[in-house]
C-alpha cells in the first residue's frame, strides 16, 4: 500500500506557509502588509516563511515603490500552484480514507 | 466543531483564508434592511408631496416638472442616510468579528461597485440636463443592479441576485414611467429589506446564536 501521507508537502506543514499559499492562490498580487494583516502575524515571522517559499520557487517577489515607500508584493508561481493543489488533493484523499 | 481529523481542519482553514482574503464578508444584512427602510420613508415623503400638489391643483398639475429639484434633494438625502446607516451596521459587524473594515478586499469591493455606479450617476445627471426625467428611476435601478452584479465577485455572492432583480425591475420600469415612484420604492425599498432579512438570517443570526 502507498504511504498515505507521502503526497503531503512538508513545506506546507507550517500553518503560516499554508496560509500564505491560500491567500496567493485566490489573489493575483498581495503586498507584505496585507498578508501580515490577513494572517495576523509579525514582520519577522512572516518574512522568514516568505523567504522559504521563494527559495522553493513557489512564490515570486516583486519589489516596487509607492512614492518613496517600498511596496513589496508577492504572487504565486506555476509550480507553487501545482504543488499546493497536490497538497490539497493529498489532504482530501486522507479524509476519504478515514471515512 | 473540534474534529478528530487534522486534515479536515487544515482544509477548513485553507477555505476560510481564501474566502477572507478575496472577499469582503463583513457586509451586514442589517445594512440592507436599514437602507431599504430609508428608501421607503423617502418614497413615502415624495408620494405625499406629489399627492398634495395634485390635490391642490385638482389633478391638472404636472408635478414632477416643478418639484424636480425638491425631489432630487430628497433623493440625495435618502442616499446619504441609507449609505450612513448601512456603513454603520457593516462597520459594527466587522468590529464584532475582529476584521478590518478597510483592507484590500473592501477596497476592491468599493472600486468595482463605484465604476458602474458613477457611470449611472453621470448618466442620470445627463438625463436631467436634457430635461428627460421619465427615465431617471429606470436608469437608477439598472445601473445600481449592474454595480451590485459587478461587486458580487468581491463580497457575499448573494448580492448578485439582488443586482439581477434590480436590473429586471429597471427594464420593466422603462415601459411604465408613470409608475416610477412605485418601481423605485420596490427596487430600493422592498428588495433591500427582503435581501437584508435573508442575509441577516443566513449569516448574522447563526453567528450570534453559536
Amino acid at each position: 500500500m502507498k504511504n498515505p501521507i507521502g503526497n503531503l508537502n512538508k513545506i506546507f506543514d507550517s500553518r503560516i506557509r499554508m496560509g500564505v499559499m491560500s491567500v496567493l492562490l485566490v489573489n493575483d498580487e498581495v503586498n507584505f502588509n496585507d498578508l501580515k494583516q490577513l494572517l495576523e502575524l509579525t514582520d519577522g515571522n512572516l518574512a522568514s516563511h516568505l523567504t522559504n517559499l521563494e527559495e522553493n520557487g513557489y512564490i515570486k517577489v516583486h519589489k516596487g515603490f509607492i512614492g518613496r515607500k517600498t511596496n513589496t508584493t508577492y504572487s504565486i508561481t506555476k509550480s507553487g500552484e501545482k504543488a499546493f493543489a497536490e497538497h490539497i488533493e493529498a489532504l482530501e484523499n486522507m479524509i476519504k480514507n478515514v471515512k | 466543531m473540534d474534529s478528530q481529523n487534522p486534515s479536515l481542519d487544515t482544509l477548513r482553514d485553507i477555505k476560510r483564508i481564501m474566502e477572507r482574503s478575496s472577499r469582503f464578508i463583513s457586509l451586514s444584512g442589517l445594512s440592507g434592511l436599514s437602507a431599504g427602510i430609508c428608501a421607503l420613508v423617502g418614497a413615502y415623503i415624495a408620494h405625499s408631496w406629489i399627492n398634495g400638489e395634485m390635490a391642490r391643483s385638482n389633478g391638472t398639475y404636472q408635478p414632477i416638472h416643478e418639484m424636480k429639484w425638491r425631489l432630487i434633494l430628497l433623493a440625495l438625502a435618502v442616499l446619504v442616510a441609507a449609505l450612513g446607516v448601512s456603513f454603520y451596521f457593516t462597520w459594527n459587524k466587522a468590529k464584532k468579528n475582529n476584521l478590518p473594515i478597510w483592507d484590500h478586499t473592501s477596497k476592491k469591493l468599493l472600486i468595482n461597485l463605484l465604476i458602474p455606479l458613477a457611470a449611472g450617476g453621470f448618466f442620470v445627471i445627463g438625463l436631467l440636463a436634457q430635461n428627460e426625467w421619465r427615465f431617471v428611476a429606470p436608469s437608477c435601478l439598472v445601473f445600481y443592479g449592474l454595480a451590485l452584479v459587478n461587486a458580487s465577485k468581491f463580497t457575499l455572492t448573494d448580492i448578485r441576485y439582488l443586482g439581477l432583480m434590480e436590473i429586471v425591475l429597471g427594464l420593466i420600469n422603462l415601459y411604465y414611467p408613470e409608475y416610477s415612484l412605485y418601481f423605485w420604492a420596490v427596487g430600493f425599498g422592498i428588495l433591500h429589506i427582503v435581501y437584508g432579512l435573508i442575509m441577516w438570517w443566513k449569516y448574522d443570526k447563526v453567528k450570534t446564536d453559536s
